[in-house]
């Protein structure tokens, strides 16, 4: 099997082979969703669908989902489930409204109690999952009513309405004064080469180690699309009003999330967990403690997420978040998470949910009904799982629907010998496990 | 009615860049019981697969002949509709139903569609009662033991009016009252004009039961010997399943024996959720630096159970018993806290409990260690890297790089990840738990070297294996476990098979008098 140490052919084609698809794939699919609208839009009725118009609001439409995805890449990747994150929405987002309206709290102090408010539903939570060990489905479906139940209760079946700067959250454009136009721009730019550089810095260590992964060209390709991407965007937004509030902590949060999850030993631990629970376990990994904090983090982003809610509608309504919990998982499945866990990256929760954001607003423009636009994302979402199945598969060399046998993985070993010797072996030791 | 019931010939199959199965040729004839053995990926599963159907027709060369019929077989019904019927060492029942229910699964015993638990009681009692099973067929199978277990799939391959039944180690998990039972239902179904083929690791009893021995070697068929005819001892067998002498199979090492460093004094652990049973029962024992101490024992004598209890208390309840290191208690609350004391367990599992199939070497090399290359929670990413590069070349692990997925491995080298990953913890004592089990022989080699280069550097080993001619090989010194005892130790001079098999065995009661003494 010496063709598998053999370097690709320095061609664009094995370039593009090397990319891995599960990664970029959603990145790719998302651009030639919105191209297609493009054209449909430029046909049916002769106007453009990329603009900055269109695109800010596909931001400010899906700001929480996006921030409920985040949280929500991590539950799924560590193998649980939260189904309660629209309802701990609600009530976060009802409790600020009160503070601020009733309470006359400062607006910053009311997010805060928000944040604090979901953070601590989370512990309530995490507790019964992650130590008591009672499937995360069944505790946050109780969630789900309970805290359903406790808004209605606390808003009395009322709407508390919101002003000021709280407002200006979630669809403002300049922050305490400040025009965020330039900055857009500026950030973009230097974003793309921050990124260029920390790229080529990590790539020069790599060959230096001698484990450089992919071909040098299948590595510009990428570099040079995503800085592309990121440039462009920022002119978009900056030739439309700037990046709102709500993206600027959009991006926050993406950036210290995916920092979290890849260079922590805390997100790494969540991986862990998630992929093999027992591994983890016998590897020193605190599993317990790493789902508990997984969950304390997704309750307090439902509260950053109830705030949005709230500023975005004026308002704290006892309906708001309905079956979003819905759509984060959505998002996040079709961003790439793995259904048995252990896979999955925040960026992906976000494109996912920017996927699900783009098709509605496309829908939308071009005039289709809402039920409709249900049933085409409902057949989104189950085509995206079925790509994860397909490409595990392919990744995995098995067939049908049966688990992957391990040892007919081409390119796996790069001794024969000893992979004809697998297929047997693997089996032998499935058996063993069992008993 | 021809002699032979069935005959493989000329059976070839490849996987994506491999040869698994080389022009096999296989002979069975009526009413006899076939045994075939080889070493670990010799080919038996596969040819077995092949021949139920598993692999389909046409995905393999060669050809079959069944019941004097050329037989291509495209998935698992059609080699049950022919007869044949294949009982896995995972055994395919469902706990949670009854034992008629099971014997009956998917092929319910129905009137116009409508399930007839008449029928199916009665059925499954006559069918019971054949393989000697008296119990009640409403009986969940989850209450009954393996060896019993191994009955009903029996009772369910009889049902299907089975001609050739397959058995692949069906005493593996069986004790040795069950595993004479089963032995001798298989010796009635012949006499019964049922045929059987028997994949077995243990010779002793292929030498007992079966009337003819196909030994496969690299996928190939070396020779078919017949019981009666030809003088077969396991010796024989083993020469031509290994097809090299005995004497090679460990690599020479010179122990340098320092000072023991680790002690556990009366170590007693009971089931997680039997309190009030007893499965370690007052264990002690100790290491030195640079030895290599095997713990030999049958199934169920409480080997894996006392390692993963002593490993951060990941096994078991109400655990009681001290542990020292260098004449210091250790605290061993949890698995953190049992790196932390320089202690590491490589699983005997290493598909579920030992690595993340899913995930690449990097990520496996590094989890026990992660907090020695991270700072205040952050991870260095290019130590990770650097790291996980040198590992994968001191432990001669065969795969492309360090981005290739642990799934993607042969078992041989997915042990050497998990040795890998343990010995970057640093650790003092290392608990190895069937460190070679399902590894091809260049592997285990290899593996060994490993071991006696751990020790060299003056660490100590505990070295858990079922294979006693292994323990025999590496180790220095060998304690026996029996039913939750130590029932005696032995060292490298005096260690023979027959004295450990005899301590592995001595009776509970008895066993804990002589340690006393």
């Amino acid at each position: 099997m010496s063709t598998v140490q053999t370097t690709p052919r320095p061609s664009l084609i094995s370039a593009l082979k090397n990319i891995n698809l599960r990664s970029y794939g959603m990145i790719i699919a998302l651009v030639l969703i919105m191209l297609l609208f493009q054209v449909l839009n430029v046909t049916l009725q002769n106007e453009n669908f990329i603009t900055p118009l269109n695109l800010t609001n596909v931001i400010l439409q899906n700001s929480y989902i996006l921030i409920l995805a985040v949280g929500m890449m991590l539950v799924i990747v560590n193998g649980h489930i939260d189904l309660s994150v629209g309802s701990v929405l609600a009530f976060c987002g009802a409790m600020s409204a009160i503070a601020l309206s009733h309470w006359d709290w400062p607006w910053y102090t009311a997010v805060l109690f928000a944040i604090a408010l979901g953070a601590l539903i989370g512990v309530w939570q995490a507790f019964w999952i992650a130590y008591v060990r009672i499937p995360a489905f069944i505790v946050t479906l109780a969630g789900m009513l309970i805290f359903r139940g406790l808004t209605l209760k606390v808003l009395d079946a009322e709407t508390i309405g919101t002003t000021g700067t709280f407002n200006e959250l979630a669809s403002g454009y300049a922050f305490l004064g400040v025009d965020l136009r330039l900055p857009t721009l500026v950030v973009g730019v230097l974003g793309a080469a921050l990124y260029v550089f920390f790229q080529v810095r990590s790539r020069r260590r790599q060959v230096k180690a001698g484990i450089a992964g992919r071909s040098q060209l299948a590595w510009l390709a990428q570099v040079v699309a995503v800085a592309a991407v990121i440039v462009a965007a920022a002119y978009v937004f900056y030739s439309y009003k700037g990046l709102p509030i709500i993206g600027w902590i959009l991006l926050g949060l993406v950036l210290l999330y995916t920092f979290i999850a890849n260079r922590t030993v805390f997100g790494r631990h969540v991986y862990a967990g998630g992929g093999n629970e027992k591994a983890a376990l016998l590897s020193g990994v605190k599993t317990k403690k790493t789902t508990f904090w997984v969950f304390v983090n997704m309750g307090a982003l439902s509260g950053l997420a109830g705030v949005i809610v709230t500023a975005r509608l004026h308002a704290a309504t006892p309906g708001a978040g309905n079956a979003f919990e819905l759509d984060a998982i959505a998002a996040s499945f079709i961003g790439g998470a793995s259904v048995t866990g252990g896979v999955g990256t925040i960026i992906g929760a976000v494109i996912g949910g920017l996927v699900m954001g783009v098709l509605r607003q496309g829908m939308q423009v071009l005039g289709i009904a809402t039920d409709t636009v249900q049933i085409i994302l409902g057949l989104v979402v189950l085509a995206a799982v079925l790509f994860d199945v397909w490409n595990k598969k392919r990744a995995t060399g098995g067939g049908g629907l049966m688990p992957p046998i391990v040892g007919t993985t081409p390119g796996g070993s790069g001794d024969a010998k000893s992979k004809g010797k697998q297929t047997e072996e693997s089996s032998e030791e499935t058996k063993a496990g069992a008993k | 009615m021809t002699e032979e019931i069935l005959r493989m010939r000329g059976i070839t199959k490849r996987f994506p860049g491999v040869l698994a199965l080389s022009g096999v040729d296989l002979g069975v004839k009526r009413a006899t019981i076939h045994a075939l053995v080889g070493e670990n990926g010799a080919g038996k599963s596969t040819l077995m697969k092949i021949l139920s159907g598993v692999y389909a027709y046409g995905d393999f060369e060669g050809e079959i002949e069944f019941d004097g019929e050329p037989a291509q077989f495209k998935n698992i019904r059609d080699s049950e509709a022919a007869g044949v019927v294949i009982i896995h060492q995972e055994l395919a029942l469902v706990g949670e139903l009854s034992i008629a229910e099971n014997i009956f699964l998917g092929n319910e015993q129905k009137n116009r569609g409508v399930i007839s638990w008449d029928r199916t009681n009665t059925e499954a009692a006559r069918l019971m009662r054949q393989v000697g099973l008296h119990d009640n067929p409403a009986t969940l199978v989850e209450k009954i033991g393996v060896g019993k277990q191994q009955l009903v799939e029996i009772a369910k391959a009889l049902s299907k009016n089975v001609k050739l039944l397959i058995l692949d180690e069906p005493t593996a998990a069986l004790n040795d009252t069950d595993s004479e039972n089963l032995l001798e239902l298989l010796r009635t179904l012949r006499d019964e004009g049922v045929t059987s083929i028997i994949i077995s690791h243990k010779l002793g009893e292929v030498l007992a039961v079966a009337d003819r021995i196909t030994v496969l070697r690299d996928g190939q068929s070396i020779e078919t010997l017949d019981t009666e005819a030809d003088a077969v001892t396991e010796d024989r067998l083993i020469k031509s399943m290994v097809g090299r002498d005995l004497e090679h199979l460990f690599p020479p090492h010179e122990p340098k024996i320092g000072e023991v460093f680790f002690e556990v004094k009366d170590w007693t652990v009971h089931h997680p959720e039997q309190r009030d049973r007893v499965i370690v029962n007052g264990a002690s024992l100790n290491v030195a630096r640079g030895e290599i101490v095997g713990l030999a024992g049958l199934m169920g004598a409480g080997r894996t159970e006392f390692a993963m209890s002593l490993f951060g208390r990941s096994w078991g309840s109400n655990i009681s018993g001290t542990a020292l290191m260098d004449g210091k208690p250790l605290r061993l609350r949890n698995v953190p806290e049992a790196i932390d004391a320089g202690l590491a367990y490589a699983t005997e599992d290493r598909k579920h409990y030992g690595l993340h199939l899913e995930y690449d070497l990097r990520e496996n090399f590094t989890l026990p260690g992660l907090g020695k290359l991270s700072k205040r929670g952050v991870v260095d990413q290019d130590g990770i890297n650097t790291v996980s590069e040198r590992l994968r070349k001191e432990f001669g692990v065969k795969a492309p790089s360090v981005y290739q997925l642990a799934g993607n491995l042969s078992g041989g080298n997915q042990q050497k990840i998990v040795l890998g990953k343990w010995v970057f913890t640093e650790p003092e004592l290392l608990i190895l738990d069937e460190p070679t089990r399902g590894i091809d022989v260049g592997a285990k080699y290899e593996i060994y070297e490993l071991i006696q280069k751990l020790v060299d550097q003056g660490k100590g080993v505990l070295m858990i294996s079922s294979e006693l001619p292994e323990l025999l090989g590496m180790c220095d010194r060998i304690y026996a476990m029996s039913a939750g005892h130590i029932t005696g130790q032995v060292d490298r001079e005096n260690a023979t098979q027959e004295e450990l098999m005899r301590l592995m065995t001595l009776e509970t009661a008895s066993g804990g008098e002589e340690l006393r003494q």
